[in-house]
This record gives C-alpha cells, structure tokens and sequence, in this order.
C-alpha cells in the first residue's frame, strides 16, 4: 500500500487548511467586525414572548362561553437587575419590601438569566404604571398573558380548565417555556393544540434605560404569533344551566345527546364548580379546597362514575331476546310477586300478568327478563350456557358497553360487563346458569356502566340500531371538519327490527297509564319515550336513574340520569328527564310546579296528592 | 513487568500530553458555562462540571485499560467486537430509551449511555481487519463493496434512531479508503454528488440548474477554446426559455421552472450529442453526460425526498440543514453562537466573565455549543490555541500512523484521524456560522461522558498499537 503514501500530505495539507480557514474567519468575526462585541456589551439582545389570546369557545346556538381577558405578569431577569428603588416599586405592587425580598431570591433560585414570574397578574393599572417607570427598573418587564373567563358558571367539567405547564410537558415539548399556560383537563386539554395558537417572539435590541429601541436584523429571525383557533361546542348553554340548576341539590349525573349526531348537548356532573374558580392566581387555593371536598366536586360523575344500569336495562335484554329470535314481542311470561324456582327469588311488584315484551318493558317486570335471560343461555344454537353468554356479551360491546367511548376527554372509564371466564372463575366451568347471574337480566350484579354510556344507549335506542360517538366539538375555526371518527356510524349487532317493540314499550313506560312506572315524565304534545332504573348501591340508599328519548319519530335528545342514593327512578330522575326535554324541545319549562318540587322547594307530598299517582309509582317500579 | 515497562517506553508521551491539554482545557470552559452563583464547589455532582470530572476519572482508567491489553487483543477480536456492536446497535432500538425523540440512549445505574459513540473505533478496527486480509485489493470491486458494508452497517442502524450526526461522521471512514489506495478520481466524484446532495436540499432546484449549466457552459468553453460556440448556445436555451416562459404564463399551464429550464435544455443536448458523434468531440459529451448525470440526481433525491421519506423525517433532515425553523429556532442560535464568540475579541473577557455564552440562548452550550465559551471567555487567542491544538494533534497522529508497519495501525490510525477531523470541521464551522447546526461534539472538549469514553479509547486503542510498532508486522 506504500506506493499510497504520499496521500499523508493530502491529509496534512487538508487539516493545516481547514486549520487556516477557521482562524481566518475567527480572526474576522472576533478582531475585525466589532458588530458583535457592540451586540454583546449593549447586553443588547432581549427576547419578547408574544402570548396568542387563547381560542374562544362557542355553544351549539353561537353564543360565547368561554374569552379571554388580559392579565399582567411582572418578570424578572435576575442578572439584569441593579440596584433600584425598592420602596418604589414595593408601593406600586402594594407589596411589602419582605415579600419583594422573598420574590427575587426564589427567581434567583430558579435562574438567574432566564426570565421568571416576579408577580402574577397585576392590575392594568399597576402594569401601565410600572411600564412607565420601568427605565427605572432595569432586569423587571411587564409580560400580557391572557387568562379565561367565562360568560356562565357552567360545564365546567366538559370545558376543563387552563393552568401552568408542569415539568413533564416541559420536558416532553419543547414549546411550553416555565410559567406558559396549558389546558389541564377538558375540552381545554382536548383542543389545546389548536386553542393555544403559536407563541411569537420578538428579538429587539434595548438601551441602557432597558427600553426597546430596535428590531433585531430587521426582525429577520422573529416569530410571528398567531391566534389560538375558536371552538365550537355541541353543549347548549341553557340546557347545561338548566341541567346544573336541577342538579344542585344532588350528587349524580346528567348527559343529554343528539341521537342523529352523537353532539352532547349537556354534560353534567353534580357536584359542580364555577369554572371561575380555577383561573389565574386563585387557581392553586381553589384546586386545593375542591380536592379535599368530600363530595368531590372535580371527579367528572358522567364519565368516571360507573353504576349498574338497573332496570332501563331491560330495554337491552328484550333487544337481544329478539335479536337471537328466541322471544317475540308477543312472548308472555307470568308473575306473581316475582320469580321463583326452588329456593330461589326475586322479588316483584303487583302488575298484571301475564305480559307480553312491551307490557314487561312498560311495567318493568324482573320475572320476564329473568325468563329471557333464561330463553337466551339456554338458546339450542350454543353448546354451552357460556357460549350463550358470550354472544350476548358480545352484542352489549357492539352498543359501546365495557370500553371507553372515545368522547375527547381523556378520563373517561370503561364500564364494565363480565366475560364468562369470570363466571367459570367463580363458580367453575359449566357450574352456573341463568339463575346463577340472573340479576344481570335486571341490570345489577357485575354490570357498570357510565353515565355517558347509559346516555349512549338511550341515543342508540332512538337512532333504532346505531350510535356515532358522542363528542362535545363540533368546529374548529380553520380546519374543514372534526375528526371523522365523530362522524362514523356504529351499528349495532341487532336489527333495525327488533328496536320497534322495545321502543313501543319505552313509549307505554310513560304514556301508558295504569301500570306504566313513570307517568311523571309525560310532556303534553311530546312523545317522550323512557325507561326508569335503581341501581342497587352497597354503600348506603340506592341510586335513581332514568334514561329517555324524545319524540318518538325522529327524536331529537336522548338523555341519561343518575341521581346518587335517591331511590327509585320515577322520584327524582324521571322528573329530571322530563324538564331537560321539555326545556329543549320547547325552549321553556311549563311546569314550574314540577320544576320546584325536583328543586326540593315544596315536599314531595304536596304533588303527590294533586296527582296521586307518583307515591303508587314509586312503589311500582323496581 | 518488563513488556510493561517496554509499553511505557514506547508510548507516545506528546500525543497524550495533547490529549490531557485537550480535556482539562474542556473541562474548564464546561465550568465556566455551567457555573451559577449558589454551587457546592468544583466536585458538587449534580452540576455538568462535577459530572464531567467523574467522566475525565473514569476515562483515565479507560486509557489504561487499553493500554495493558495486548496488541495482538484489538486484531484478533475486531470482528467479534464488530458483530457485538451491531448486536447492541439493535438491542438500543428495541430496549433503549428514548431523549429529544432519538431512541439511541441505555440508561444504567442513573447515567446514559449511547452505544451508538462506541460504534466509531469498532468499525475502525473491523475496517483495519477487513483491509489488512489477506489478498485484499481495495482496486476490485467487491472487495470496495464489503468495505463499504463494513462502514455503512453501524450507520444504517443508528439512522433508525434516527440521528443524522452519527451518519454524517460515518461517512469519515471514506478518507481512510482513499488513504490505502482508493481511486481519488471516484473520492471526487462522490464528494462532488455529496456537495450536489445538500445543495439539492438547500437551493430552489431551478436556481441549481441555472447554475449547474452555468459551470457546463464555462467547462466547455474553455476545453473548446472557444467563446462563440458556447455562447451562442446560452443564446438559444435563454431564448427558448423565454418563450416557454411566455408560453406557460399565457396558457396558465403551471409547469414549474425547473421544467421549463430542462425543456429549453434539451434541444441543445440533443444537437451537441449529435455534433459529438459526427464530430468525435467526446470530451464535450462527456462534460453533458456529467450535467445529465447531476440533473438525474438532483431529480431523484428531490423525489425521495419528498415522497420516500415521512413528513418527520423530512422535517428532522431540513431543521438539521438549517432550511426549516423548528420551535427553538436553529438559526437563531447560530446568531447567538456568533455573537458570543465575536464578542470574544482579541484576548477574550477572562476566564469565568462571560456572559452571551451562560445565556440560555445557546441551548447546547456545555456539548456542542462549548466551542463559543472559549470564543467569549479567552477570545481569538483561545480559539487559535484550540484550532492550533488540534491541527497539531492531527498531524501528530499522521506522524505516529505513518511510522507503523503494520497496515493495520497504520488504518486504525487514520481511523482516528478521519473521525477526528469531521467532528473538528463540522463542530467548530457550525459554531462559527460556516456550517449548518448538526449536533456533534466536539471531540475531548464537549460535556458529556459517552463522547469522552469513546475519544479516549479510540486515541488509546491506536496509542497502544503504536507501542507496539515493532512487533506488529501484519
């Protein structure tokens, strides 16, 4: 290879050059140009962080929930400080030299030449003050932020709530700077890519009296800023109010849909909280009182709560006892007091008998849908009563049971509907039946669902056999359409077919007269079509739920109530039901009368007399 | 006892007291920009300085550690280590953890390892093993190409990661092929495709064509000895580009530049080839083959591109040319990296007085960054001594690595050159704004233990070849 070896001179001479090329440009750009000293010495260079107002937000009608309003955070650069005035400076804060004192050394602690939060949100006043002075404070400058106000002390829970980056954010993008906003939960959290908008960033060069005198380059290497985009909601301002008014008294949950879009157009979870409350500087204070409010007001019931679905249920099974052709609507079961074989019972209340599917429906009778829970284990198309579980099973995920939905928000819970690996867990393989898991059949044991589910159910009911993902954006200012996973249809595994009885019997639940278990929810003019519920609760008195939709032909709400240990569904959750509809479909609520014994304002007596019938039905239903 | 004594004599003491010049002078300015008012002393080790004085111990072991191992050890277990490292190389992409998007770090005990640093002067060793077998000739084909395979594969992998510093470094090894024989004709022309490569990214591809047939013109003209011809050619492209031009701006047909520049071109290319072939003027259809070999290239990079690669990837590759703006701003901080090392002047602020370079601004100043430290704090005298140093440490090593008789230092030696060398230029030229922003340290300066470890035991792998040079003959 030595006949190569001349190249070491090649090597050599590229090296001695690349040597010579650098230290000619080092001498040019260190000893010739003295631009960049004067760039340097002037301490010249300051960066302005231009904050986007952050994306509004809009109800279904158009009218505002959610803007913004400017606040006015004072920062500091620690090695730019000199000594100045603090008295000063102390007076415009209204702040005390100990607490100025305390200020800088924790942004000391922090950094010294990155900027840090000397004061949060100052008056307008104080900020144009201090502006004005500001020669005299070198190292402080007045940063605008945007902060969110609400036009309503609604949804909060659907809307989340904006607060300060944390470390992990920081860490994982390199967007978020200390001290940025970021939405924390919600639709804000949701969203925040498009409501953000895009920080700009001003170079400029300062004077000795730290004003800004000229743009750097030529604002060459600025960033410009652009507006967070606006949001549209699918909520509806005043059937949220509304649902949030009713709820006050309670602890529970109400979701309200569009059936045809999956839209929300109410998310209620009660307790609540003004969404006020967690903005800007009382943000940390308020947090801390609603986390240890024994309520707890922060945990979102209409997705994170998980009750047995109860007796509205019995709509599922009578669908999936027609679906597996193993009952027919004029299938008739008979019951007196409930169902018995052996030892075995569960209890029932005094109806008519026999009943067909719609009149069970309508009368909510546990006996029947023991005996097509029966009819449907014991289908002859299986081999096993598991096999038979299975498929069931398997059409209650095909209605969206047992997972997250998939609405935006990100704490929504599964549910939950046993796999029959859990029976043969329990009690071994082939060792249980029908009358082993028969409460299943009137919607209690292992079953949970969420409130939002129950409402998804409802919707899926009204839609005769297809759910779209509920979601609570419908536009987004800028892009052409939402994510199309908000537009698909999800068809059920059971036939458009088999919904027309179950429906008719959800009719009769309200508009049937004698033996229909909530009369109360009837609006005059609007077929409301629904299904009551008590969810059996270990914990204390059970829970009212209610899930409904209305009008019959092309419905256009469907909606889902829980109300935490109030007993029957007809007491409180029907009525519930019935206002939320009647507010919605007719734009006002005509029965006031209703409205205040919901609201608790008059005993629960007092209407009954006037209409007799509400204590016989809440002794009826189940 | 005695061959030990024998390795001590034999050693090269100039090249390391470079090298211990090197770190301790890098770890001062790695002090420099990361000290803070409140720390507790130079050995506090939650600080990058207290850091890298653990690193500096551990790399002292690491130098002899290479040292007492025997010649004969780096040769015979080269492939072996070889095959390991791609074996590692692998186990990073599926056990690795993942830092600034790049899945190239193992985490053990608290401090992260890149594998992908290590790879450097294992390849080496492998390339010197495949060059020095026997019967080896670089001039053949398929013994270039396993060479090249050999460089390629640790590369390959590690842009999975993905991480276009390692690959531009790889790319290094080129030089010791040229070193042991390979034909500098081919070296120019893939340099030439390498240039043509970033320019394609960088410049608007009419701009290049323009310019591509700019050189051709000028090329020809002066083989041809002759001015009337090849201007009489611009004459007719420039004027058949002005009519498709027109043309296209009329019909509103929106062809884009570069086509209508490729389609005035081609009339000429077709007479000139045919005058070629009448003519035998071969070395003219030579100089348009060369023009149409580019044109091809620039087409089928601009095509991978913007349809091969991913939307991301394509993004990492033009943040990393300095094209596209990512959110910390790449050419602001060049700006600011200028700034700070122009501000350094003459002999500097003094040690510890800086004050662009502690800025956060510069957001890698302790690793990449480190260079304008140095610019700020000791001035044009610092960065000469710096660039003086490493020159002097690179002819040093040309020195040492022509002296072996063994094929295989000798190639393991400008290994080390050539790894050397390209973390020098690309380093220092992107801190003084004559290269791009590509993230590569610069070698025994930078923070950071990975990059350290590796330097060290590349120089003292060679070192300790080195003495040896009287008993290695192969």
């Amino acid at each position: 290879m030595n006949q190569y070896r001349d190249r070491r001179y090649v090597f050599a001479a590229a090296i001695i050059l690349v040597g010579l090329l650098f230290m000619i440009r080092l001498f040019h750009i260190q000893v010739m140009d003295n631009s960049y000293e004067q760039y340097a010495l002037s301490n010249a260079q300051s960066v302005r962080t231009i904050y986007p107002a952050r994306g509004l937000i809009y109800d279904r009608t158009g009218k505002i929930m959610v803007y913004n309003k400017a606040a006015y955070d004072i920062m500091v650069i620690p090695r730019q400080l000199e000594t100045f005035d603090t008295t000063e400076l102390c007076a415009i804060l209204k702040i005390t030299r100990e607490s100025a004192r305390e200020r800088l050394s924790s942004a000391k602690s922090y950094s010294y030449r990155v900027p840090s939060v000397f004061m949060k949100q100052v008056s307008y006043e104080n900020a144009a003050l201090l502006q004005e002075k500001m020669f005299q404070f070198p190292g402080l400058y007045v940063q605008t932020r945007t902060l969110r106000e609400y036009t309503s002390p609604i949804a909060s829970h659907a809307l989340g709530y904006v607060g300060e980056v944390d470390q992990d954010h920081l860490d994982k993008d390199p967007y978020y700077q200390m001290g940025d906003y970021i939405g924390v939960s919600g639709v804000e959290k949701a969203y925040e890519e498009y409501l953000r908008g895009q920080k700009g960033k001003d170079i400029f060069l300062k004077d000795v009296h730290n004003q800004a005198i000229e743009s750097y380059e030529e604002g060459k290497l600025d960033v410009s800023v652009e507006v967070g985009k606006n949001l549209t909601t699918t909520l509806d301002m005043e059937l949220q109010a509304y649902g949030e008014e009713l709820m006050s008294h309670y602890v529970g949950s109400v979701v309200a849909l569009e059936p045809k879009s999956g839209e929300v157009l109410a998310l209620v979870s009660a307790p609540s909280y003004s969404p006020d409350l967690l903005v800007g500087r009382s943000l940390g204070v308020e947090f801390g009182k609603l986390a240890t409010d024994t309520l707890n007001p922060l945990f979102n019931r209409a997705l994170m709560a998980q009750y047995p679905p109860g007796s509205t249920f019995k709509t599922i099974m009578g669908l999936i006892g027609l679906q597996e052709k193993v009952i027919t609507k004029k299938t008739e079961h008979h019951c007196y007091y409930g169902f018995y074989v052996g030892n075995i019972h569960t209890a029932c209340h005094l109806h008519e008998t026999p009943l067909n599917l719609i009149e069970a429906i309508q009368n909510s009778c546990n006996t029947y849908f023991i005996n097509v829970l029966k009819s449907i284990l014991q289908d002859v198309k299986f081999a096993s009563a598991a096999e038979a579980y299975d498929n069931w099973r398997q059409h209650l995920l095909s209605m969206g049971f047992a997972q997250s939905l998939g609405i935006e928000l990100t704490n929504e819970l599964n549910g939950n509907i046993p796999t029959s690996d859990y029976f043969n867990r329990i009690y071994g393989e082939n060792h249980w039946n029908y009358l082993t898991i028969r409460s299943l059949a009137i919607g209690q044991g292992e079953l949970l669902a969420t409130p939002l589910q129950m409402a998804n159910m409802a919707a899926t009911i009204a839609n005769r056999g297809y759910y779209i993902t509920p979601h609570l954006i419908s536009e987004i200012e800028g892009e052409e359409s939402i994510d199309e996973a908000y537009a698909k249809k999800h068809y059920t595994s059971i036939d458009t077919s088999c919904y027309g009885p179950i429906v008719d019997g959800m009719d009769l639940v309200i508009n049937g007269g004698a033996g229909s278990t909530a009369r109360n929810a009837k609006i005059e003019g609007i077929t409301v079509c629904g299904k009551t519920g008590t969810a059996e609760n270990p914990h204390g008195n059970d829970h009212s739920i209610f899930i409904a939709f209305a009008p019959k032909i092309n419905p256009k709400i469907a909606i889902a109530v829980y109300v935490e240990n109030q007993g029957f569904g007809t007491t409180y959750a029907a009525p519930i039901a019935s206002l939320m509809i009647e507010k919605y479909l007719t734009g006002e609520v005509k029965r006031t009368w209703y409205e205040n014994w919901v609201k608790q304002l008059i005993q629960p007596v007092a209407p009954a007399r006037k209409k007799d019938s509400i204590v016989n039905d809440t002794l009826q239903n189940n | 006892m005695v061959q030990r004594n024998r390795i001590v004599a034999n050693l090269d003491w100039v090249t390391i007291l470079l090298w211990l010049l090197m770190i301790s002078f890098g770890w001062m300015n790695i002090y420099s920009a990361n000290i803070m008012e409140a720390h507790g002393g130079i050995f506090d080790f939650s600080q990058r300085f207290g850091k890298q004085l653990i690193w500096i111990g551990a790399s002292l072991l690491l130098a002899m550690l290479m040292l007492v191992l025997d010649a004969k050890f780096y040769i015979y277990f080269s492939y072996l280590l070889y095959i390991v490292l791609l074996g590692v190389l692998l186990g990073v992409l599926v056990f690795g953890k993942e830092i600034n998007g790049a899945r190239s770090w193992f985490i053990i005990g608290g401090f992260q390892l890149q594998p992908s640093e290590f790879a450097k002067p294992i390849t080496a060793l492998a390339l010197a093993n495949l060059l020095t077998s026997h019967n080896y000739n670089i001039r053949r084909f398929w013994h270039l190409i396993k060479a090249f395979a050999i460089i390629a594969a640790p590369p390959m992998l590690i842009l999975l990661q993905p991480d276009l510093g390692s690959v531009l470094v790889y790319s290094a090894f080129l030089l010791v092929l040229f070193r042991e024989g390979f034909s500098s004709n081919i070296m120019m022309m893939l340099a030439a495709l390498g240039l043509l490569f970033f320019t394609t990214l960088l410049l608007e591809k009419a701009l290049l064509l323009l310019i591509l047939f700019s050189i051709t013109l000028i090329l020809s003209m002066i083989i041809a000895r002759s001015f009337k011809k090849g201007a009489v050619n611009a004459a007719i492209v420039a004027a058949l580009f002005g009519i498709l031009f027109g043309v296209n701006y009329l019909l509103q047909t929106e062809f884009s530049l570069f086509v209508l520049g490729l389609a005035a071109l081609t009339p000429v290319a077709v007479i000139i080839t045919i005058n070629g072939f009448r003519l035998r003027e071969y070395v003219q259809m030579k100089i348009l083959a060369g023009l149409l070999i580019s044109i091809l290239f620039i087409i089928s990079v601009d095509f991978a591109m913007n349809n091969v690669l991913k939307p991301h990837q394509q993004h990492r590759i033009y943040v990393t040319l300095g094209i596209e703006d990512d959110p910390q701003g790449v050419g602001y901080n060049v700006n600011q990296s200028k700034i700070a090392i122009g501000s350094g002047g003459f002999s500097g602020k003094g040690y510890l007085n800086g004050t662009q370079t502690k800025l956060h601004f510069v957001p890698e100043q302790s690793t990449d960054f480190i260079f304008c430290t140095v610019g700020e704090e000791w001035g044009f005298l610092g960065t000469s001594f710096v660039i003086l140093l490493y020159v002097g440490f690179l002819l040093r090593i040309i020195v040492l690595a022509e002296r072996q008789r063994s094929s295989f230092s000798r190639i393991f030696g400008y290994g080390f050159i050539s790894i050397i060398l390209i973390h020098f230029i690309v380093n220092v030229g992107m801190t003084i704004g004559l290269l791009p922003v590509i993230g590569i340290p610069l070698p025994f300066f930078s923070y950071g233990g990975s990059s350290l470890w590796t330097f060290t035991m590349f120089l003292f792998i060679f070192l300790r070849l080195d003495a040896s040079r009287l008993e290695l003959l192969r």
